[in-house]
């Protein structure tokens, strides 16, 4: 029974780890209805700001809640801009054009990036320093739960409510709303679209910036192709929890983590993403809309 | 504009046939980036050194040595095209490489096709000189460290039932963990579990659990250091407090760097691994040389730089023997070496194209550091 617990605790804070990045990918998806395919990639940015930006400032030889803060806080804001710049660059020009150039765009900005990474970091692995040291909140025989994925765990949670409070309550998010709802109407009422879709992707990336740095902390080996794979599990994660819909990527991520981790923990490792992806195909069967999404009456 | 770009052309191609005269080309392939860079990037350290000193003392057969390095990005397509290219473009006498089993299986067969000699200085997986007569290996192979690390933990830390943790993608690492578990049992010990994980994984806390429930007292890990650096914080931070064992792939100065949590390698102190030599091993040859290696690249060569070292002097002790670059002829010198004093040990060629000499157990200690324990001869 603790064995499971254990394994519970395992996948969730795996979880934690998609729903972080499936935040990002789900609230672009609802303005834009852009899957945006460079996110992952935005996300592997964050984390090696933070590397640099924490051995440039020396906060890697003495780690400090304050220097991890301002870590955080220069991965954020360093990736929201090169999340505006994307927007600006390849997005924005071909706003008026079919959904599928902006998608195939999208794969090549996220191509661009895993490369371009290669190129300027190079390929090889390096180790995060640790800004925040390992300790266990509680510990039993078989149950052991530490610090770094509760802190993961809580700052997604909190981001959670956070961007549900800027879409739901706040100008900018009705903006948001009124944007992704009808582009030209909002437009006509006053509502400037280019800022607001540059707000979005300002928080989409700022987001993706965080999931870098808080996965670094408890997974300490970054690479420039360490978004490949997570940002494509988060995506599907999102679609799990029905795109566009914040709750929904939550809870695909810690389904999606969960599951992941019971078939890797008690079937076999080989069948780990294949016994994974079967779920979510069998979910998306029953219910094709995702798990929280709502039916929306395709425009005709 | 397009004179000039054709009288380049004539220019490069003369000179890149003149210089083809008097230099004998080897060709390397090896993941100087990639996840286990350090490897690549020792391997090529090591032979780097050994390729200046034949050079300075006059080259091969009258002329110089010059080793083409491909990079493999530590892939193994990216192996297969790499040794391609300098078989068949760059037209090398002889292939040094790889470190890793999986990529050495993917270019075995293009040289063997061309009837090019390779040496691979530290794959240690039995299938790859069993590709053919022309593939050669310097170090020892995993039927013997798999034994070795087995014996070992049954004998000396006395452990009855073991796991096994090993990435299942990777031919050294199923290979290894399997003989490991055949000598296990033989000597009346317990296997609890068996698990995989692949190259790239960042969360093995699943594997752990499961593993961490059957209560092994040790578990073997028979993978590359990236992965075991990560293995081993995470299995502290479960509450996992047993020693984990392995093999020659934990030899990187990353592993350590990898398995720290407050201090420097504490993640993985008091685990013990197999390998082809010990940096604090008294041997004049292996002190003479970590002090060669330390005044050129200023750090403790691991066990790759020294068996790049090795592997290239056996490969260019053959061709002197040889009188030729001709690849059949190097190939049946270096069948017959025996007795080569390498830094690695004494190194004879069997008839099976492996090398047989002894292998070492180090201990990780306080500060990342390593410590000699044990020798056990083939």
């Amino acid at each position: 029974m603790q064995e499971f617990l254990q394994q519970l605790v395992n996948g969730v804070s795996w979880g934690s780890i998609y729903a972080l990045i499936a935040l990002g990918y789900t609230m672009v998806y609802g303005v834009l209805q852009l899957i945006n395919f460079a996110h992952g990639d935005v996300f592997m940015l964050g984390a090696f700001f933070g590397y640099y930006f924490s051995r440039w400032t020396k906060i890697a030889q003495e780690p400090t809640l304050f220097g991890f803060f301002a870590t955080l806080l220069f991965a954020m804001a360093a990736c929201a801009l090169v999340g505006i710049i994307i927007e600006r660059a390849a997005y924005k020009p071909l706003r008026a054009r079919p959904r599928l150039t902006a998608l195939i765009t999208a794969i090549g900005v996220s191509l661009l990036l895993e490369n371009g990474g290669q190129l300027l970091f190079g390929a090889d692995p390096k180790f995060f320093p640790t800004l925040i040291s390992e300790s266990k909140l509680y510990e039993s025989e078989n149950l052991v739960i530490s610090n770094l994925p509760a802190i993961v765990l809580a700052v997604s949670l909190v981001l959670m409510l956070l961007l549900r409070f800027i879409v739901l309550s706040t100008k900018i998010g009705k903006a948001m709303r009124a944007v992704a709802f009808n582009r030209e109407a909002a437009a006509l009422m006053g509502v400037n679209v280019n800022n607001v879709i540059s707000f979005t992707f300002l928080l989409g990336s700022a987001l993706a910036g965080a999931g870098g740095i808080l996965v670094a902390l408890a997974y300490p080996k970054i690479d420039p192709l360490m978004g490949l794979l997570p940002g494509l599990k988060a995506f599907v994660a999102a679609v799990l929890g029905g795109i566009g819909n914040i709750p929904g990527a939550v809870l695909g991520g810690m389904i999606l983590g969960v599951s992941e981790t019971m078939v890797a923990g008690y079937i076999s490792s080989t069948f780990r993403d294949a016994i994974a992806f079967a779920l979510l195909v069998i979910i998306l069967l029953v219910k094709p809309t995702g798990l929280l999404g709502s039916r929306v009456g395709e425009k005709v | 504009m397009r004179k000039w770009v054709i009288f380049g052309l004539t220019l490069s191609l003369f000179f890149g046939c003149a210089k083809k005269e008097d230099v004998i080309k080897i060709g390397e392939f090896g993941g100087l980036t990639g996840s286990t860079a350090t490897f690549g990037i020792s391997t090529k350290n090591g032979i780097d050194m050994a390729t200046e000193e034949v050079n300075a003392g006059g080259g091969l057969l009258g002329k110089k040595v010059q080793v083409i390095v491909e990079d493999d990005r530590c892939l193994a397509e990216e192996a297969a095209s790499a040794v391609k290219k300098l078989v068949t473009q760059d037209k090398v006498v002889a292939v040094l490489g790889e470190v890793a089993s999986t990529r050495s299986l993917a270019g075995a067969p293009i040289c063997q096709e061309n009837q090019i000699p390779m040496v691979t200085p530290s794959s240690t997986n039995p299938k790859v000189t069993e590709v053919g007569d022309y593939i050669f290996r310097v170090c020892f192979i995993d039927p013997f460290q798999g034994e070795a690390m087995a014996k070992f933990a049954f004998d000396n830390l006395k452990v009855k039932k073991a796991a096994i943790l090993k990435d299942g993608k990777s031919d050294y690492s199923v290979g290894l963990g399997q003989y490991f578990a055949e000598t296990f049992k033989k000597l009346g010990g317990q296997i609890v579990a068996d698990e995989s994980y692949f190259e790239g994984d960042q969360d093995f806390k699943a594997q752990l659990t499961s593993i961490k429930g059957k209560k092994p007292e040790s578990i073997f890990i028979p993978g590359y250091y990236t992965e075991v650096g990560l293995i081993a914080r995470q299995a502290r931070e479960l509450g996992i407090n047993i020693p984990l064992l392995g093999g020659d792939g934990w030899d990187s100065p990353k592993l350590t760097e990898i398995a720290t949590i407050k201090k420097p390698g504490d993640a993985l102190k008091d685990c013990y691994f197999s390998n082809h030599y010990a940096s604090d091993d008294p041997n004049p040859i292996i002190q003479d040389f970590i002090k060669k290696y330390q005044t050129k690249y200023s750090e403790v060569p691991d066990a790759m730089a020294v068996l790049g070292y090795d592997a290239a002097n056996i490969l260019y002790d053959a061709i002197k023997r040889a009188n030729s670059t001709e690849g059949p002829k190097v190939r049946d010198e270096l069948a017959k070496t025996a007795d080569f004093p390498g830094v690695a040990g004494q190194t004879t060629i069997d008839s099976a194209r492996n090398a047989r000499k002894p292998l070492v157990v180090l201990k990780i200690i306080e500060g990342g550091k390593y410590e000699y324990t044990a020798t056990v001869n083939p």
